[in-house]
């Protein structure tokens, strides 16, 4: 929760892990996403490598992606609750919270109001990282809750349509007709309009997605977390198959994610006049660090 | 003394050390075996185990290995004094308490959730917890009491821990060098020759080579190997 969290003591370093000292070195702490970001996965320390999930599991991937994309790891705190995805999180580089069965929206309200008031001076993320079970069927009230209440920390919602964990129920993201292994007659109802719903309840950012552009991915992730550092509640709304449980075969799980791009996950952008002005001015800053930063290497190369 | 604490195993579920009325010590004085004795006493049994029992092992959590803190570079410094002063200790770190799936290397490292992994594969019989936040020690000492047959040893900043069979409270770099002491002196009783050493750098696995792997080497799981796109790999079948 701080670089300091992530410094050893001096004489204890030896002691370590080589886990960890890879990471203090090598990880993307204090670093920039030039230096260590999505751009140049594979040659930093990530925060997340060992994990548990499913050989060919897009949402193990996304999850690296996310926490590959944090603009200040040290300063972040993920929450989630049950389902997949938290076997992954919680192994992460990063504190995270585990919520009691959908309750992380609620839990992240509390714990973002909390940040800015005991540091005050310092910029503390909150993510909530949760499947479509946790945010939109059993978390359903506290997720819509803290949208309305203009909650200021970020909501990513990895959708794989089905209670993945459990054996294959249908949740309310499945798409109407979807048959499953504990929903053999086939889903009778529509998926729920997630991002809709987002609008409505004052979300100021919001995207839907199919990350298969990993750059676009990332872009996404940082604009979603900068905005809700300043204006307001934000949402991703992501998709990310379950390969296991909707039977496809791991070759094939990068052209389903395209397939989705076309049909459900078609690509969606909506953000309010203060979540653009956010965006274009923190942009903008990146843009002219990174033209300097060049410029500097260009002078030193002449 | 009715030693009401006492090293493991106790078997799955334990009863804790609160609901057996073992309370924390005041400020001053120590627990050993769930009675309150002075906080000399405590360091002085706590001594004699690491001196006599088998693989002593010093365990730091976090609050004492990152430098978090003004206070902390001394503390860690007192601790490493004191861990030269044990003949052939070790130290083992519990650098943070995220899970370790699929599996944790027991030599390097110590996790709050499945302790008595490193604490069995090491054949530890007295150890010491130290730096590590006051939940996540209850939680793991009474793991290593019911699953082991280790002797524990709870060095605390704050209130002390009713399930380590010693336990010193509101614990400064001052009082690890007193401990210190009474390590040295129970040694010369005992007439334990030591020249003061460190203990030995992490021993952490060297990264895999997978560059000579072949389908063999997966066994019964080798059917489960995904196969690039259009290969067929008959050896597997």
């Amino acid at each position: 929760m701080s670089l300091k969290y992530v410094t050893p003591v001096a004489m204890f370093k030896k002691y370590l892990p080589k886990d960890y000292v890879e990471l203090v070195d090598f990880g993307p702490f204090g670093k920039t996403q030039d230096e260590a970001g999505p751009g140049n996965m594979g040659q930093f320390k990530e925060l997340m490598e060992e994990h548990p999930m499913c050989s060919g599991c897009w949402m193990a991937y996304y999850i690296r992606l996310i926490f590959a994309s944090l603009p200040c790891p040290e300063e972040t705190v993920t929450l989630g609750t049950a389902g997949c995805g938290r076997l992954a999180i919680s192994q992460a580089a990063v504190p995270f919270i585990y919520g009691n069965y959908g309750d992380q929206n609620a839990m992240a309200s509390g714990l973002s109001r909390a940040f800015r008031l005991r540091f005050p001076d310092k910029q503390k993320d909150v993510i909530t990282i949760a499947g479509d079970g946790g945010t939109m069927d059993i978390g359903f009230s506290m997720t819509m809750h803290s949208w309305i209440r203009g909650e200021r920390f970020t909501t990513i919602m990895l959708d794989n349509e089905v209670y993945g964990n459990t054996g294959g129920q249908e949740s309310g993201m499945s798409p109407k007709g979807a048959v499953l292994k504990m929903a053999p007659g086939g889903k009778q109802f529509n998926k729920m309009p997630a991002t809709d719903l987002a609008k409505a309840a004052g979300c100021v950012y919001i995207v839907r997605m199919s990350p298969t552009n990993i750059k676009k991915a990332a872009k996404i992730i940082r604009r979603a977390i900068f905005v809700a550092r300043e204006v307001g509640p934000t949402f991703i709304h992501a998709y990310t198959s379950c390969n296991i449980e909707y039977s496809i075969p791991t070759e094939e799980v990068f052209a389903d994610a395209k397939l989705r791009e076309k049909d459900r996950f078609q690509f969606e952008e909506y953000m309010t006049d203060a979540a653009k002005e956010v965006i274009d001015r923190i942009e903008a800053e990146e843009k002219a660090a990174h033209r300097a930063k060049k410029g500097i290497v260009e002078e030193e190369v002449n | 003394m009715t030693k009401r604490v006492t090293q493991g195993p106790a078997g799955y579920m334990p009863q804790s050390a609160p609901s057996m009325g073992v309370e924390l010590a005041p400020k001053g004085q120590g627990l050993l075996y769930g009675n309150v004795v002075t906080e000399e006493e405590a360091m002085r049994d706590a001594a004699i185990a690491l001196l006599t029992m088998a693989n002593p092992t010093i365990f730091p959590g976090p609050q004492i290995l990152w430098d978090w803190k003004d206070d902390v570079a001394e503390k860690a410094a007192a601790l490493l004094e004191l861990a030269s002063e044990i003949p052939n200790c070790k130290i083992i770190p519990m650098p943070d308490y995220r899970p370790k799936y699929p599996k944790i290397d027991v030599k390097a490292e110590i996790n709050p959730n499945h302790p008595n992994l490193t604490i069995l594969d090491n054949k530890i019989k007295a150890c010491i917890f130290i730096g590590v936040h006051c939940h996540y020690a209850n939680l793991t000492l009474r793991m290593i009491r019911a699953g082991t047959d280790c002797y524990t040893i709870a060095l605390c900043a704050y209130m002390g821990h009713e399930e380590a069979m010693a336990s010193i409270n509101d614990l400064h770099a001052s009082d690890l060098r007193k401990f210190k002491e009474i390590i040295i002196e129970e040694r010369k009783k005992l007439g334990i020759e030591w020249t003061t050493t460190e203990p030995p750098r992490n021993p952490s696995l060297p990264k895999e080579d997978n560059s000579t792997l072949s389908p063999v080497d997966y066994g019964e799981y080798r059917s489960l190997i995904m196969t690039k796109k259009g290969e067929h790999v008959t050896d597997v079948e």
